[in-house]
């Protein structure tokens, strides 16, 4: 379960959260609305540890573990999984290293086994299938010459593998086609169980058409404004945000 | 009795006269005229300073004011020789050929020692190392002892020979000037790979390679620099290349206080070509420099190079590229590229690529980058559980990965890169 309590983050010296309550329950998936520049990015890198966005007030915890006192890396062994808006391209690390990689660090991180490269191509193979990606982007080096589809389909891609407790899904569906959405969705859907969370940044309600959210909150200004069940997708997208924020 | 030698130009020049009856070839009139030659040099010229344009910045005072003597004349003991990589091994200590740890039976073309052939060799060593620029080259020319000898006849493929050059500690300072002249005939082949390594003594070694490279020749050269940490490792290459033939070298300078790999090439003949990769690792205060001349002298000839710049804690970097493209070289492909990576705020790197081009007809590209490690990337991989250390490896290697990708050669690219492994885990880590 994810509880975040008061929290306040600043980049730069500029308040950019100021007290964000939240709670996200194991098995729920919760959207987080709001327009640009409201918040929405900040509270995932806070949450995944980024430099440069200083936390200057209140908790976050999964599963009653204190994240903002952890590194990183220490957080995704913990279980946080962060889906980028924008996933960076890294050359000269090929594509199936870098996965491998990352699926042995946290396995160490849990005190399992490693997987070898057999192991860890058969797995891969297999989810792979599941998000219509081709082979072919093992070998390439991360991200590099991937189009905006394939870059977050290898995103959906690592969590498939990393099977986290939390994912944060910021602005996943920027830069999507229709086909993409609906394959990327089908992969979030295929993680939700009792033991898995997610919090869906979007800007839209398009995403939560194929992702639906047991709660939506809206954020505006640091702060979350209004909360409510899946209809209030739909209400923002006839109203706007404007209607919102002349209510709060 | 303890001796103390003297620093500088001048300890050489005396040790030079008080050796110059007992060094190989004191008897052919050839070699003496030669050495004589290298005397004046050394005479003239000494260490080059800051104020030589070449050496602006890497300060060669430390050796200059070090005083070397010369190996001792025996080696003790078992030595711990590294697993060979090839199935034909070159093994010289302190500069000196020995056959008995060397292994060059049943090859198809000569490896032999110079210092014990320098009968044959009389027009070959020297005519390609001009001493008048390269200072180095004449006080190796002046002091040099041994060497390797590889004459591959027109029409063979040599396959792989090692040559590992190794350092043994004699508890003072020693230097050892290694020449080693390579000669392939028209359309023969050879893979070399070059070795240098050492104990933690302070020393200098400075090999000559003059590499001749008849038309159609191939030579692929892999060069791994781990020299002991107190070393100077001060290398030259000189290299002409002829119609049609190809010298590719790729080299990992990772070892000694000072290192500088220096090649200068000429492209002799038409649709000759060059490629010069070099990975360079420093940290602590040690200097590493790759510096390199390329002459195309000849059209169609083609030229790649690429120079990747690893420097940790206070260390510093230098690269200097200098193309130059005669009138005559129509049609030039030149390619040069240099970036360093910076792991620490206090190293420094200092990047002089120049082109110097007269041909109307060419196509000659260059850039030099320099920067830290993206945050980016590094937060990408921890994002994912990857911790720091290993994120900041595998990003390092990732820039490194340029520089051997060009590679092919299984057994070059595996060696190279246990070079840069164990740099890694030497330095890496503590960056």
């Amino acid at each position: 379960m994810l509880e975040i309590k008061g929290l306040t983050a600043e980049v730069d010296g500029k308040p950019i959260l100021k007290g964000i309550d939240l709670v996200v329950p194991p098995g729920e998936v919760h959207a987080i609305m709001g327009p640009n520049g409201s918040g929405k990015s900040t509270l995932s890198y806070v949450l995944s540890g980024r430099d440069g966005y200083e936390v200057t007030g209140g908790t976050a915890t999964l599963n009653g573990k204190d994240l903002l006192a952890m590194e990183p890396e220490e957080r995704a062994a913990a279980g946080v999984f962060l889906a980028f808006q924008y996933p960076v391209e890294l050359p000269g690390v090929g594509n199936a290293t870098f996965l491998r990689t990352a699926l042995n660090a946290i396995r160490r991180a849990k005190g399992e086994a490693e997987l070898d490269a057999m192991q860890f191509l058969k797995l891969a193979r297999e989810r792979m299938k599941a998000l219509s990606m081709n082979d072919e982007m093992l070998k390439r080096g991360v991200n590099v010459g991937f189009s905006g589809g394939e870059k977050k389909r290898n995103e959906i891609l690592q969590m498939a593998l990393l099977q986290p407790q939390l994912a944060i899904l910021d602005e996943t569906d920027s830069g999507l086609d229709i086909d993409a959405l609906k394959i990327v969705s089908e992969g979030v859907n295929a993680m939700r169980g009792p033991n898995f969370s997610a919090l869906v940044i979007t800007h839209y309600q398009r995403l939560l058409d194929y992702i639906v959210p047991d709660r939506v909150h809206v954020l505006m200004g640091g702060r979350i404004v209004r909360s409510g069940g899946p209809e209030l997708a739909k209400e923002l997208e006839a109203q706007g945000y404007g209607a919102i924020q002349a209510a709060a | 009795m303890t001796v103390v030698a003297q620093p500088g130009a001048a300890g050489f020049l005396a040790r030079y006269q008080g050796l110059k009856d007992h060094l190989p070839g004191a008897r052919l009139p050839w070699l003496t005229a030669l050495r004589g030659d290298a005397a004046a040099h050394v005479a003239a010229r000494g260490f080059p300073t800051r104020r030589v344009e070449a050496w602006k910045y890497t300060d060669l005072s430390p050796v200059a004011q070090a005083g070397f003597a010369e190996p001792l004349t025996a080696v003790e003991g078992a030595l711990a020789l590294p697993k060979p990589r090839c199935a034909a091994r070159a093994v010289f200590v302190d500069g000196r050929f020995r056959a008995d740890l060397s292994s060059l039976v049943g090859l198809t073309f000569r490896a032999v020692s110079v210092a014990q052939h320098l009968d044959a060799l009389e027009g070959l060593l020297g005519a390609l190392a001009p001493m008048a620029d390269h200072p180095l080259t004449a006080l190796n020319t002046l002091m040099f002892e041994d060497g390797l000898f590889l004459d591959v006849p027109a029409g063979v493929d040599g396959g792989h020979l090692e040559l590992l050059s190794i350092a043994v500690d004699p508890g003072r300072p020693f230097a050892f000037h290694p020449r080693h002249v390579i000669r392939l005939g028209a359309g023969a082949k050879l893979t070399l790979l070059e070795t240098a390594m050492g104990g933690g003594a302070q020393y200098l070694h400075n090999p000559v390679f003059e590499i001749d490279l008849a038309e159609g020749a191939v030579l692929t050269h892999g060069r791994a620099q781990g020299e002991g940490d107190a070393a100077f490792h001060l290398s030259m290459i000189h290299a002409r290349i002829a119609a049609e033939a190809r010298y590719d070298t790729m080299a990992v300078s990772a070892g000694a206080r000072l290192a500088r790999m220096e090649i200068h090439a000429a492209l002799t003949g038409p649709k000759a070509s060059c490629h010069m990769n070099t990975a360079q690792l420093a940290a602590g205060r040690a200097l590493v420099d790759t510096t390199t001349g390329l002459d195309h002298a000849a059209p169609d000839c083609a030229s790649r190079q690429t120079c990747k710049t690893v420097l940790a804690g206070q260390s510093r970097g230098v690269f200097q590229g200098k193309i130059l493209v005669r009138r005559e070289a129509q049609k030039t492909d030149g390619y040069q590229m240099n970036q360093a990576l910076l792991l620490s705020e206090d190293a420094e790197m200092d990047s002089k690529p120049q082109l110097e081009i007269y041909a109307d007809d060419v196509k000659c590209s260059h850039g030099a980058t320099i920067g830290a490690l993206d945050a980016d990337s590094l937060f990408y991989l921890r994002s994912r559980g990857v911790p720091a250390d290993q994120a900041r490896s595998m990003l390092v290697q990732a820039f490194l990965h340029e520089a051997f990708e060009a590679l092919e050669d299984d057994t070059l690219r595996e060696a190279l890169t246990a070079v840069v492994d164990g740099w890694w885990a030497r330095h890496g880590a503590a960056s």
